[in-house]
């Protein structure tokens, strides 16, 4: 069996390379790739954000030092990120959702896309005024 | 895998049915746990779009933002069964959509069945782990516990 699976040898000697196999999908395919990063990274969090929350069964001293950790400049900007992801995959979601149950959902699907990131920088822009504001002037 | 034997007498099914015999759908008896999966995403999605647009509003956006937040903030809010159900319903949604969410992630892309296996184990020990301390904490809080920190709530029981 393994000597038939041997690749013949066409190609090497007409000077021909193999066409690129790499995907290209456009809004579809960043859409579903970005709603996995942003998904996980998320997934991540909420881990760490329910274990630094149960220090308030520990002690108010423990849990004010635990969450003064994320009043720091660095972390108010991770904050930053993470809403943006938070409010990104909200967003797809909902995009993913059309997709799925709007009969004409596919068909606009990359529309769906571009009004994602318009709604995204609609809601972000006032929140990082906001939030940044916070961080760096207390 | 051996081609079942044909022997006289026995319950052997004819590979060739007769023509214009009538389509047989074999009706699965399991449970579709893929479709209700697909569907707990969509919904617990929506319901968590609420749920955590509110959470960010009240605890980042509104008052001080990130700055608020201490042991008192949260005595605060979970002195109401308004928070605590919010949150409540938040952990739980939140957790099993991300775990279906990861698992989908680990099925992709783990090749070797023993390192998808012990991966979900992972995430299925760390999902028990979250939601179990995280509904412990939400209704085992007592905000009055610190007698150092008089609320009003707390002289009022």
């Amino acid at each position: 069996m393994a000597t038939s699976l041997t690749p013949p040898s066409q190609g090497k000697k007409s000077g021909l390379k193999p066409a690129g196999t790499l995907y290209r999908g456009r809004e579809g395919m960043w859409s579903w790739v970005m709603h996995r990063i942003s998904g996980v990274l998320i997934f991540f969090f909420l881990f760490v954000h329910v274990l630094d929350t149960a220090t308030v069964r520990v002690s108010p001293e423990v849990y004010d030092a635990v969450i003064n950790q994320y009043k720091n400049p660095v972390m108010g900007l991770g904050e930053a990120g993470l809403v943006g992801a938070v409010v990104f995959h909200a967003l797809n979601g909902v995009r993913i959702i059309l997709v799925d149950f709007w009969h004409k959902g596919t068909q606009h699907q990359r529309k769906l896309f571009w009004g994602v990131v318009v709604v995204w920088f609609a809601l972000m822009v006032p929140f990082l005024v906001r939030h940044l504001t916070n961080v760096f002037t207390h | 895998m051996s081609a079942p034997e044909q022997t006289p007498g026995g319950s052997y099914a004819p590979a060739l049915e007769t023509p214009r015999s009538p389509y047989k759908r074999s009706r699965s008896t399991r449970p579709n746990w893929e479709l209700h999966g697909w569907l707990f995403m969509r919904m617990s999605g929506l319901a968590l779009i609420v749920l955590v647009f509110g959470h960010l509003f009240i605890n980042l956006v509104q008052g001080e933002g990130i700055h608020q937040v201490d042991w008192g903030f949260v005595a605060g809010k979970w002195s109401s069964p308004f928070w605590q159900t919010w949150d409540l319903l938040m952990l739980w949604l939140a957790q099993l959509h991300g775990t279906n969410g990861v698992r989908t992630v680990i099925n992709d892309y783990a090749e070797r069945d023993a390192t998808r296996f012990w991966l979900k184990m992972a995430l299925y020990l760390a999902t028990v782990i979250v939601l179990v301390v995280g509904t412990l904490v939400i209704f085992t809080f007592d905000p009055c516990a610190d007698p150092t920190r008089n609320f009003d709530f707390c002289s009022a029981a």
